[in-house]
């Protein structure tokens, strides 16, 4: 089976970034997702919020200027943007429960047609289990965006019928982003609205093990 | 009059007792009260049920009480980190029990805890293994599994300053699970790098106010 034109996960990141509006508060899950920060464009003003207390997070700092308490969700040094606010932990989380935070963009285990999301655990019984903010954050933000390839280095599907991995939250999914498609969960499961330049709807079907339909309007992935 | 000054690391932790359960505040390493939990473990102080984000990481604080096998049960939402060593080698031999909670539900169990709250009804984990056996309740429409309130018989929490009454402020990001650890917890001692005269914190900006405070103790800056 041939899937042309497969782009890479920062050209996945510029198609995301476009879809955030402007004024947008925004949390990002640690791995992937994070790539779509330097993807924004400067046009646009967005707060970045941060599970452990912080809205208008800014990039990582000059190499030296490090703050060890100064982290994001990923424990990795983080800067303060001016407008900038730090809170504690249960205002964090209520602000993600709470249907406060305009968006995420989540990686992916699997995603169901009806919007299930599996990104926590694979039931590797050698490591110990670790959830850390995902429910909370897939359960609660307004708007869930999943960026990831579309299978997996094995070439498993990704887009499933059904989750048989552990689910993270059910029914959460609005949009998925991956290196071949964005697709709509829609209450008929995934509505195809972009592919990239060059692949073939068919081929695209035999690397979803969900039933996909293409949108009327279905438009070429642009990855600039 | 009040003073919750206390002049050592040692007079901070006296008193706590085996069997304890322990609200120890911090993210990855950013506001954990390092001190606190060594003093803890020079105590001696053991069968510990340890509430916190992360399981420790290194040779340090949570990781080091795993270590000396102070630990009985960790309730914490992520304990698989980068040198997370002595979680994994102590759950692998059994020796640890786990209780993996959503990072917001283990947040808001304590604020519930210092709220007074019986519970509360959360969709967060709701058709997912957390919830088995949870009651669920299907309010607007939506799925909510109760959770049950998670107090402490003791907070250990890092602050930057206090006054004698144990008002807090804390640094940037080290704040996180400090105030709702400071107001769950029947004893709540609290780290800090500086003592200020009483008025010099700002009321507009005290982040614990002092009632949520029993102990506080100066570290660090010397």
């Amino acid at each position: 089976m041939s899937l042309e034109g497969r782009l890479d996960m920062r050209a996945v990141a510029r198609r995301v970034a476009r879809d955030i509006p402007d004024g947008s508060y925004v949390n990002l899950g640690i791995g992937l997702p994070t790539l779509v920060a330097d993807c924004v464009g400067s046009d646009k003003e967005i707060v970045y919020h941060s599970e452990n207390g912080i809205l208008g997070m800014g990039p990582a700092p000059a190499p030296g200027a490090e703050d060890p308490e100064l982290i994001n969700a990923g424990k990795q040094p983080v800067t303060l943007l001016p407008g900038g606010a730090f809170f504690h932990h249960t205002d964090a989380f209520l602000m993600m429960r709470g249907g406060h935070v305009d968006l995420t963009v989540l990686g992916a285990f699997q995603v169901s047609e009806a919007g299930d999301l599996a990104n926590w655990a694979t039931d590797d019984a050698s490591h110990p289990p670790a959830v850390g903010g995902a429910m909370d954050l897939a359960v609660g933000a307004r708007r869930v965006l999943v960026m990831t390839s579309h299978t997996t280095k094995a070439g498993e599907p990704k887009l499933v019928p059904r989750c048989s991995y552990p689910l993270t939250a059910a029914g959460v999914v609005d949009r998925v982003y991956t290196d071949l498609a964005v697709l709509d969960v829609t209450t008929e499961g995934f509505l195809v609205r972009e592919m990239v330049a060059g692949l073939d709807p068919d081929d695209l079907q035999g690397a979803t093990a969900a039933r996909l339909t293409f949108a009327a309007d279905l438009a070429v992935l642009d990855p600039s | 009059m009040i003073d919750k000054r206390v002049a050592s690391l040692a007079e901070a932790v006296a008193g706590i007792p085996d069997g304890a359960t322990v609200l120890v505040g911090g993210f990855g390493a950013s506001g954990v009260p390092v001190e606190l939990v060594h003093a803890l473990l020079d105590q001696g102080t053991t069968d510990l049920t340890v509430v916190t984000n992360n399981a420790g990481s290194g040779e340090t604080d949570v990781a080091a009480l795993l270590r000396e096998r102070r630990v009985r049960k960790i309730v914490c939402s992520y304990p698989r980190s980068t040198g997370s060593v002595w979680f994994e080698e102590r759950w692998r031999a059994g020796e640890v029990e786990l209780e993996l909670v959503p990072q917001g539900t283990l947040s808001e169990r304590m604020r519930a805890a210092a709220a007074g709250l019986g519970g509360f009804f959360t969709p967060t984990g709701a058709d997912t293994r957390l919830a088995e056996g949870k009651e669920v309740r299907v309010i607007d429409g939506r799925r909510h599994v109760l959770e049950e309130p998670l107090p402490g018989d003791v907070a250990l929490v890092k602050a930057a300053r206090a006054d004698r009454w144990g008002n807090l402020v804390y640094r940037t990001a080290a704040r996180n699970f400090g105030p709702t650890m400071a107001a769950a917890a029947a004893l709540t001692v609290v780290q800090v790098d500086e003592f200020v005269e009483l008025g010099e914190l700002d009321p507009e900006v005290v982040v614990t106010p002092g009632i949520f405070v029993d102990r506080v103790v100066r570290v660090g800056a010397a």
